[in-house]
């Protein structure tokens, strides 16, 4: 069974076409996560899946049945925002417990699927408590717990990590990777960050524009990018592109490489000189200029030393070039 | 404060400020209380004077009280003080919360067109309201009363109330509408209780001119069942001779509703800003 399905779906805020012309299909237990630059339509694909905005034209299907004019509470979605948006005059319990006793369930579910999810994602001591009174990252948890409660057909999550700070945000990414795998339920997830990306996915949609650039599991995505923006967009440090036709490929405009792509080694074709150099323990950055005028960053992994200004060359395997047309599409 | 932040010299300058200004606000205050428990003659001989044995005298409150219908007068400008103010207040958000959140075709238009009222005194419009006031039979009841004060307390409150609407967290709303909240439990339930100490600004504002009012009390309501307090207080005010104790006695005693009204607000008004200040 699919989990969704978007059928042709745009919208437009006045004279701005935000949305243009998506289709998507998500199947049952995916977690599939939409990714993209800020303002390119993601957060506004979300809110139409759960229908807190009408599409300007196009079809919604969750779990087979069409709920394009169904209202947020009836469509069997659960969403968690990046504001955890807990009701401030309600009790941890209240929170989660809000939308079932909206739908007026029976008390005796209500209390067996609280103890639930509140074991799941050991609420259990804060239960009595308001949102006041806890941490960001236990919000956020109350926040995924009042979703489960729901059991919906479809998850929704929208930058659900952008407000927790670093550690936290690894936890929190953790425990979302694990929930998953324990409910088995289809997710839908929005962020602009990359790793969340890459780490949570079973498929990742990258937008830009309002528009699909690809959708594919997340190394499918990072080895075989359609086109120059997903390659650039994925990957940290991003990819580098420099001019296809001065570096000896004629039949492309762009040539992109990977910075752990690139090898130091005295036959290297990319001559230049260091400008800068990131030391981060593990792995270190080097900011080379070619000869060129070019930029390009090389990515080694260990500990290195190197002199600012100094002559270095660089090489890399041809597999490992990425080829580009004047438009950015991939040419192979 | 914390002792490294502390400073004797600007702490005094900074409270020699507050009480000096505390002072002066007070004072016609403080003036009219104790002048309201004095004989006549004392108020116009020593009018700074606290009363003392020999001055000391209730005639003022007995002539209210025995006025009789003093006590009407005062049921009267509570009963449109209070209802003016829940009109005030609650169509004021409704409207507001209808301006932050739902976009419609000319929303900011409709947004000026509701404010404009803060620009246009509504006294301009007193002969076509005493006229509508005539036509619909309402002259000489408190309705019209309660009609005119919530017209003119609502502008500044829409005005003030859809700014902080806005702020009214989106994803909140949202979370709402998911868990199937109605847009009205939505607006009573959840943007309400956030906008609280707006709407104590705003209540605090509308509430002492309406309490105060003399102006539309005389033109419309001025029958003795519809008198309100400021209107039944002008009994005492002759075109000849003026009976001081009983004005001072009875301004004294309409003192003590607002100030019972503005505690409670004020109160609202602290607890919100506080609430926000310890996240």
């Amino acid at each position: 069974m699919t989990a969704l399905r978007l059928k042709n779906i745009s919208k437009s805020f006045g004279p701005v076409e935000v949305l243009k012309n998506i289709d998507l299909t998500v199947e049952d237990g995916e977690f599939v996560v939409f990714v993209g630059p800020s303002g390119c339509g993601k957060s506004t694909l979300l809110r139409v899946i759960a229908g807190l905005e009408d599409a300007s034209a196009g079809l919604v299907e969750i779990g087979g049945v069409d709920v394009t004019l169904t209202p947020p509470a009836k469509r069997g979605i659960a969403m968690v925002f990046q504001t955890y948006a807990l009701y401030p005059h309600l009790t941890v319990r209240g929170n989660m417990a809000l939308g079932l006793k909206q739908a007026r369930r029976p008390k005796e579910i209500i209390e067996k699927r609280l103890k639930e999810a509140s074991r799941m994602l050991s609420l259990e001591p804060y239960l009595d408590r308001r949102p006041s009174e806890l941490s960001g990252g236990q919000r956020q948890r109350v926040a995924i717990g009042r979703a489960i409660m729901r059991e919906p057909k479809l998850f929704l999550f929208d930058e659900p990590l952008s407000n927790l700070d670093a550690a936290l945000r690894m936890n929190t990414r953790v425990e979302i990777a694990a929930l998953h795998r324990n409910l088995a339920a289809s997710m839908i997830y929005v962020t602009h960050d990359q790793t969340e990306a890459m780490t949570l996915a079973d498929r990742i949609v990258v937008m830009r524009d309002g528009i699909v650039e690809q959708v594919g599991a997340p190394m499918d995505l990072y080895n075989n990018p359609d086109n120059q923006f997903v390659a650039g967009f994925l990957g940290a440090p991003s990819m580098n592109f420099i001019n296809a036709g001065q570096h000896g490929f004629e039949q492309a405009a762009v040539l992109g490489i990977r910075p752990e792509h690139l090898k130091i080694s005295d036959t290297g074709p990319l001559q230049g000189h260091v400008t800068h150099v990131e030391r981060l323990g593990a792995d270190t950055n080097v900011l080379v200029k070619l000869n060129t005028d070019e930029m390009l960053t090389l990515r080694l992994f260990g500990q290195y030393d190197f002199e600012i200004d100094a002559p270095i060359r660089l090489g890399y395997a041809m597999k490992d070039a990425f080829l580009f047309d004047e438009n950015g599409h991939r040419v192979k | 404060m914390n002792k490294a932040r502390r400073n004797l010299a600007h702490s005094i300058a900074a409270h020699t400020l507050l009480l000096s200004y505390t002072i002066l606000a007070l004072f016609p205050v403080f003036v009219i209380l104790i002048n309201s428990f004095k004989t006549r003659k004392a108020i116009f001989r020593h009018p700074l004077t606290p009363p003392n044995p020999d001055s000391f005298s209730l005639v003022g409150y007995e002539t209210v009280l025995k006025q009789g219908d003093f006590f009407h007068y005062f049921q009267n400008s509570m009963i449109v003080t209070v209802v003016s103010l829940f009109f005030i207040l609650l169509f004021g958000a409704m409207a507001a919360f209808a301006l932050a959140e739902y976009r419609f075709r000319g929303n900011v238009w409709m947004g000026l067109y509701l404010a404009l009222g803060i620009m246009i005194p509504i006294r301009i419009g007193t002969v076509a309201i005493l006229q509508m006031m005539v036509a619909s039979g309402l002259v000489n009841t408190l309705t019209a009363l309660i009609l005119v004060y919530t017209a003119q307390g609502l502008p500044l409150a829409v005005f003030i109330l859809t700014e902080f609407m806005k702020q009214v967290s989106d994803d909140l709303k949202n979370a709402g509408r998911i868990d199937g909240l109605s847009e009205y439990a939505i607006f009573f339930r959840l943007a309400l209780p956030l906008v609280r100490p707006a709407m104590a600004t705003v209540a605090v504002f509308n509430m002492i001119p309406i309490w105060n009012d003399l102006w539309f009390p005389l033109i419309l309501a001025p029958s003795e069942a519809t008198k309100t307090l400021t209107l039944g207080s002008q009994v005492f005010i002759g075109q000849f001779v003026t009976n001081w104790n009983a004005v001072l006695a009875a301004l004294s005693l309409a003192i003590i509703p607002v100030l019972a009204l503005y505690v409670i607000f004020s109160r609202q008004l602290i607890r919100g800003i506080t609430a926000g200040a310890v996240k």
